[in-house]
């Protein structure tokens, strides 16, 4: 008798029976269908969970993904499913819904399916056993698969979030003709500094200007990588024929500068941004004359 | 996708495929510029130095991000010291030396290969933010 | 590849096209010199508006230019480096220290008007 010819003949009848159990299961699941995503609705508003959310979208919800979690079960592929998991976290996540709210309620149906295994096969302990054996890991990566895609649809829209933020935090100003102010405010970090970079170059270019006032009067330190990256964004300005004011230099920055081999005394710097501003203009050939009283005054 | 560099004409070539192929993986015009001024400076160094080379440039992931990665082999004299070739400033020939501090600084990843007689490779990699 | 080389005033103004190897490079640098003598220009305007790619011998060849030209009597401008180009220049350590550079041909322009005005005044000052 050929012993392994044995084993290879009980693992294929294994695995037959084994995927007949998982039909008979998708089978079970879809007749049960109505009852089953009620009961799951019901729970789901019970334990307070996706309260952003309307009965009849959460109902809505509620059969695509019960649809969704049968057929990942019955082909045995989650692609489908982690694209329709981002698809409803793209569409969730304005709302308001949490991460541990999805999990929930991926977890509430688990829980409901296997339940109802329960009920259906309680008489025959040993099918109900081989029946759980093939819905329990299909359903835990399930859950899994949900989960990671519903977390990384968030911090897709947080990296967007955080670049939108960046960009509205580096304005650029034309105040005169040929005259750009960049008024920074706040930690520089490389990919801030990078951005500045881009938009104070552009600057130059859309609005022909010859000189431009950096103030840095809102940024309180800088470490040695982004003192680096203002020093070449200050060479590449001139490249572009534009002289660079830098105004609010503090003490701790001038040092960083020098530290990393920075001459002070070939970097146009002026102490506050009205000073910068008025050497500007000087440099432009500006000459700013009061005229006469000011019009607007206290009474 | 790989160009064969013999002479001057080929450096452009090398850059213009570089570009556009940084171009369709979606980087941003600065990067392109970058990637094209890295490639300019290598492949400049195998005509110069090696007679013949060439550059491959290839798309690359990691952990999810995308990046471009350059190439520059050539079967030349190689470089004997190739940390005083890393230094700012060093040129055998009494030019601006070979310019690879500078690409250093230009791309994220830099690994250089290189032994006295056996020829020279450089490989860099710029990755999409 | 011919570089277009016009003269315009007292001036040559040389527009480049993209796609130069060094070779054209050398080329534009030794007709350029050779053109400033022969028409006794007092400037030169070095339109690098379509290079997409200016790296170290570009940059040296530039700065070559400009030396043999000043020591002609002329002075020379480079316009029209893209931003782009020139942060990758800053990023490689390139300086274009010692030449003049400006945003376009018509800052160029102003900026040799002006260079020759002072030059001018300081000729007759000195008289």
């Amino acid at each position: 008798m050929n012993g392994s010819q044995d084993v290879a003949t009980v693992t294929q009848a294994r695995l037959e029976t084994s995927a007949s159990r998982l039909r008979e299961l998708v089978a079970h699941l879809r007749h049960q269908r109505a009852q089953l995503r009620e009961e799951w609705a019901r729970l789901i508003t019970e334990a307070k969970l996706l309260t952003a959310m309307t009965r009849e979208e959460l109902f809505a919800e509620a059969t695509s993904v019960y649809d969704n979690y049968v057929e990942a079960l019955e082909t045995g592929t989650y692609e489908a499913l982690q694209a329709y998991a981002r698809n409803l976290s793209e569409r969730i996540i304005p709302r308001g819904v949490e991460t541990h709210e999805v999990v929930g309620i991926v977890l509430l149906l688990r829980d409901v399916l296997a339940r109802s295994l329960f009920a259906t096969y309680h008489e025959d302990f040993n099918k109900l056993n081989r029946i759980l054996d093939a819905y329990e890991p299909a359903a835990n990566r399930i859950a899994a698969t949900v989960a990671v895609g519903f977390v990384q649809e968030r911090e897709r829209i947080i990296r967007e979030q955080q670049e939108a933020i960046r960009e509205l935090s580096t304005p650029v100003l034309q105040v005169r003709e040929r005259l750009l102010i960049l008024p920074i405010i706040g930690v520089i970090d490389p990919q801030r500094a990078r951005q500045l970079t881009e938009q104070l170059l552009r600057g130059i270019r859309t609005n022909r200007a010859k000189v431009v006032v950096l103030d840095i009067t809102g940024v309180p330190y800088i470490d040695s990588p982004v003192a680096n990256h203002l020093v070449q964004t200050v060479e590449a300005a001139r490249l572009l024929g534009a002289i660079v004011i830098v105004t609010g230099l503090s003490p701790e920055i001038a040092q960083t500068l020098v530290n990393i081999g920075v001459d002070l005394g070939k970097m146009n710097t002026v102490g506050d941004l009205q000073g910068g501003i008025e050497e500007a203009e000087r440099l432009l050939g500006y000459k700013v004359v009061l005229m006469q009283e000011p019009v607007a005054h206290s009474a | 996708m790989r160009v064969s560099i013999d002479c001057d004409s080929d450096v452009v070539a090398a850059r213009q495929k570089g570009r556009e192929l940084a171009s369709q993986c979606g980087f941003p015009s600065t990067d392109t510029a970058v990637v094209a001024t890295a490639i300019s400076e290598l492949a400049r160094n195998i005509v110069r130095y090696a007679v013949h080379g060439e550059i491959i440039l290839r798309l690359v992931q990691n952990n999810g991000k995308r990046g471009i990665e350059v190439i520059a082999a050539d079967d030349g004299p190689g470089i004997a010291d190739i940390g005083l070739a890393m230094q700012d400033g060093y040129s055998t020939s009494g030019g601006l030396g070979l310019g690879l501090p500078g690409t250093r600084r230009l791309m994220d990843d830099f690994e250089i290969t290189s032994d006295f007689g056996k020829g020279t490779t450089v490989t860099v990699r710029r990755w999409r933010r | 590849m011919q570089v277009p080389i016009l003269k315009q005033g007292a001036y040559l103004i040389a527009t480049v096209q993209s796609a130069l190897t060094d070779e054209d490079l050398k080329q534009l640098r030794d007709t350029l010199v050779l053109q400033v003598s022969k028409v006794r220009a007092r400037g030169v305007i070095v339109d690098v508006t379509a290079l997409d790619v200016i790296d170290s011998f570009a940059t040296r060849t530039l700065r070559d230019v400009a030396y043999m030209i000043r020591l002609r009597g002329a002075e020379t401008v480079i316009v029209g480096i893209q931003p782009e180009v020139a942060f990758s220049m800053v990023k490689l350590g390139l300086t274009l220290e010692g030449v003049a550079t400006s945003l376009d041909l018509e800052e160029g322009l102003a900026y040799l008007d002006r260079k020759g005005k002072a030059r001018d005044q300081e000729v007759r000052t000195h008289r």
